[in-house]
């Protein structure tokens, strides 16, 4: 008989594809070579904000023979963009609506490059502009709005002692994946269209192109390249670039590969939604919290995109890890003629949670009391229900992370420079893990697992691989639910001809929902190799437990499946001369239910916490005429190694009895709670509150000046 | 034109104005090699040019004529097996969705080459120009410091 083989969760086993990411090997989507190689494609875009277009002149002096030349009128299905509602075209129409800048127009394709740029040069599309809205305040158009009611907060105010208002502004954010989006579209028999891209959800892809191309579900297929980086910005626009591709592919009648460079990447795709939230909150002299009364406005941009569900995410998370009896919410979400917003990590939780640790803070100060003692008053603890009313029933970490943080983090240090202060802030966040509400229900993601018979498995999953480590924690929990070595498991590609559709890969989901699935599916084919013999399959689709209640028309319930709780605290030096922050030291503690991967799990959170550094701090957009004014790398700034703080993670086992192992999705949570922290910090070191991410010099300068 | 890649002789044949970076990757099937942003903020596209780190996307063919370049295909031992860097990284946690990962192994090779006392703010300071999206440059630094000699 064999050794048992060691188990594998828990342990940080080398990534499954790191071989190749080390070496070169991994072949990104602009890295695969097509044989007989393949066309370029371009997409040729809006110049202006609002209007319609009066013509398009394709220049009779230039040689079109040499190119292909995409319009609307060459859509074979609907021109739309498949999401969620049908407001958005793959192409814009003559005569139609132009809501944005850069918004795509038409598209070439050409054998060369050089070939490309001199037919783009040759093309005149003229306007007749209208009046643009640019300001979420000028807004008249709304997306969706949600309203969360728990308590009366009128009446409830009657009691105050104290009453505390505030508003608060969050700024636009690019994801800035590494890998910029592209595409190679393969037109094949039978009228099928293959995508090989740069994506994180090949089932909406999939769908898109069905739209788009009239496609049945075998004539598209859609397959994931290694993907150099997702963080929400390949959640639905690789749906336009692969329907681009397929248009162009499919007229050109041979492959075509339409890859953005960084300047197009960061003009024309999904950025955070920037917002507006107000707060108002009573409290007793004691601190005991009575009500908050909270408005959200988010800036969706031209097209709806994800953002319903981002603005429900940010209303669940507005009032933060608090036990408040009377909670009202109430928040829009607005249209105006900037390009589209999108899903970013965090999805709407960041901007929410932002403003109600801000507002701890402000509260804390009038009282007189230390912040932290106030949030433990009032803190969310086991037993404690939500501003939607769920009844938190297991795995609450809030005050386990918030005692781990403070013991682990070290004393502050003296800056030593007579002209920077050091300060330190700390915040308190907790972010729902897998769909809102009823979402897993009705998606109903699903997995296969095949024991094959020369003795391994094969999982079969939508579920990509974007660097969070998807390919490696899925063996690991398929070969323990097993009992075998991790070498008896592979991963079958993620390409929609084969596998099932695990529902998207957003959304802290993964590991907790798809990754039980995965568990779910191994404990049965194990228990089945015990009677019967390979080649054996099983499918596991996900079946929400009874004890799970959502009301979408009432917001009322059980809003996620659990939560996983952070605490943050942020060290910054402020250079009172130049306004420059610094966030020199971040300690997270997390309770992240059970550490599948530690090292990838804290790979999380570090990557996470740099992300909302430079939300917070340096990652600032600026507009002109409804176009982003920094649409290159030199402008828009991210952190480096450099502007990088230490950062230490602390990870907390605080199981979740349907987690797999007792896991939960902690993949948006880092995203929350720096930018809080840090704008506390800044205080503990200025004395000034700023109100505003991100916190550049002109506004500590100015908020400094003005004190 | 001629120049070595990774210890090989490599010719080509066409305008010397060509950008490093596009012969690498469609002439010579050098992909590992990879374009962020094409206008040298990124670093993704780093090679090493008799030793520098440089980025290839602003670097004409024709400027390398006769030099040494090398990419993270060239990386690996003689006999195939990982370098300790590779090794490092692999385990450390510093690749995660990997794209910056060849630009990241070139500028951390050269660092540890040039030194021997290599501390944590050196390495900040070596890898500035290579951005990572990914992993907040914690596990990229411990892996590179875990290299040293």
């Amino acid at each position: 008989m064999c050794p048992a083989p060691v188990a594998a969760v828990g342990r940080s086993v080398p990534r499954r594809e790191g071989v190749d990411k080390v070496t070169g090997r991994a072949r990104y989507t602009d890295d695969i070579a097509v044989p007989g190689g393949a066309w370029y494609g371009r997409t040729i875009r809006s110049t202006i904000a609002r209007g319609a277009i009066r013509s398009i002149t394709l220049d009779p002096a230039f040689d079109w023979a040499r190119v292909v030349v995409v319009t609307a009128d060459d859509i074979p299905g609907d021109n739309v963009v498949q999401l969620i509602r049908d407001d958005q075209p793959v192409l814009a129409t003559k005569g139609g609506e132009i809501r944005h800048k850069e918004e795509p127009i038409l598209l070439l394709a050409a054998a060369d490059r050089s070939t490309l740029e001199e037919a783009a040069s040759h093309i005149r599309i003229q306007y007749d502009p209208a009046e643009p809205v640019y300001e979420l305040e000028q807004a008249t158009e709304v997306f969706s709005t949600v309203d969360i009611t728990k308590g009366d907060v009128a009446t409830a105010e009657r009691e105050a002692d104290l009453v505390v208002e505030r508003e608060f502004r969050v700024g636009l954010q690019e994801q800035l994946y590494i890998e910029p989006q592209g595409a190679i579209a393969f037109p094949e028999a039978n009228g099928s269209i293959k995508i090989i891209g740069s994506l994180q959800c090949p089932y909406y892809v999939h769908r898109a192109l069905k739209r788009a191309l009239k496609l049945t579900d075998q004539q598209a297929v859609v397959i994931q390249a290694e993907t150099g980086g997702g963080f929400g910005g390949k959640e639905e626009y690789p749906s336009i670039v692969a329907v681009h591709a397929a248009l162009l592919a499919r007229k050109a009648g041979r492959p075509v590969r339409l890859i953005y460079d960084r300047h197009e990447d960061l003009a024309a795709t999904t950025k955070r939604h920037p917002g507006v939230i107000r707060h108002r909150t009573t409290v007793r002299k004691d601190g005991t919290l009575l009500s908050q009364d909270i408005e959200i406005v988010l800036d969706g941009g031209a097209y709806c995109t994800l953002t319903p569900v981002v603005l429900s995410r940010a209303a669940i998370h507005a009032a933060g890890p608090y036990a408040c009896p009377n909670v009202r919410i109430r928040a829009r979400a607005v249209a105006t003629n900037t390009p589209p917003n999108g899903a970013f990590r965090g999805f709407g939780a960041p901007q929410s949670l932002f403003a109600a640790e801000l507002m701890v803070e402000h509260v804390a100060e009038r009282l007189g009391m230390s912040s932290v003692d106030l949030r433990r008053k009032w803190m969310l603890r086991l037993g404690d229900t939500t501003a939607t009313g769920q009844r938190l029933t297991e795995s609450v970490g809030s005050e386990l992370v918030l005692d781990a943080a403070l013991k682990n983090a070290p004393a502050v240090r003296p800056s030593g420079r007579p002209t920077v202060r050091r300060g330190r802030g700390l915040s308190l966040v907790f972010h729902g893990s897998g769909f809102t509400g009823s979402g897993e229900k009705k998606l109903q993601g699903t997995v296969a697992l095949e024991a094959v018979p020369d003795g391994t498995f094969r999982i079969l999953t939508a579920s990509t691989e974007i660097g969070q480590g998807t390919k490696t924690i899925f063996c690991q929990l398929a070969a323990d639910a097993l009992g075998v070595g991790m070498d008896k498991v592979v991963l079958a590609p993620q390409d929609t001809s084969l596998v099932p559709d695990s529902g998207p890969t957003v959304a802290s989901r993964t590991a907790m929902i798809v990754g039980r699935l995965v568990q779910e599916a191994a404990t049965e084919i194990k228990e089945r190799l015990q009677r019967q013999k390979p080649p054996l399959r099983v499918e596991k689709s996900y079946i929400q437990p009874d004890s799970i209640h959502w009301d979408e028309t009432t917001y009322r319930g059980d809003a996620y499946p659990v939560y996983a709780w952070a605490c943050t605290i942020a060290d910054v030096d402020v250079d009172m001369t130049t306004g420059e922050v610094r966030v020199t030291d971040l300690v997270t503690a997390v309770d992240c239910g059970k550490a599948l991967h530690p090292v990838m799990a804290e790979g999380q959170i570090e990557g996470g916490s740099l992300q909302a550094v430079g939300w917070a701090t340096i990652e600032e957009i600026k507009m002109k005429d409804g176009g982003y004014q920094n649409d290159r790398l030199a402008t828009y700034l991210i952190p480096t190694a450099l502007d990088a703080p230490r950062i230490r993670t602390i990870l907390v086992e605080n199981p979740y009895s349907r987690g797999p192992f007792g896991a939960k999705g902690i993949g948006e949570l880092p995203m929350d709670g720096p930018a809080p922290a840090i704008i506390a910090a800044i205080h503990d070191a200025t004395g000034v509150w700023l109100d505003e991410i991100p916190a550049t010099p002109e506004k500590v300068l100015a908020a400094c000046a003005s004190r | 034109m001629r120049f070595t890649l990774n210890g090989q002789a490599v010719a080509f044949e066409g305008s010397g104005a060509r950008r490093l970076l596009d012969v690498l990757r469609e002439e010579l099937g050098a992909t590992g090699t990879k374009e962020g942003c094409g206008e040298g903020e990124c670093g993704a596209c780093s090679v090493l040019i008799d030793g520098e780190v440089v980025d290839s996307c602003l670097v004409a063919v024709g400027q390398v004529e006769g030099l040494d370049v090398m990419t993270v295909e060239g990386l690996a031992l003689q006999d195939g097996k990982l370098s300790h860097l590779q090794q490092a990284f692999i385990e450390h946690g510093a690749a995660q969705c990997g794209i910056c990962t060849p630009g990241m192994l070139l500028a951390a090779h050269v660092l540890l080459e040039q030194s021997r006392r290599l501390t944590a703010d050196h390495v900040r300071e070596g890898l500035a120009g290579n951005l990572c999206r990914c992993t907040g440059y914690t596990k990229i630094i411990d892996a590179v410091l875990s290299c040293r000699k």
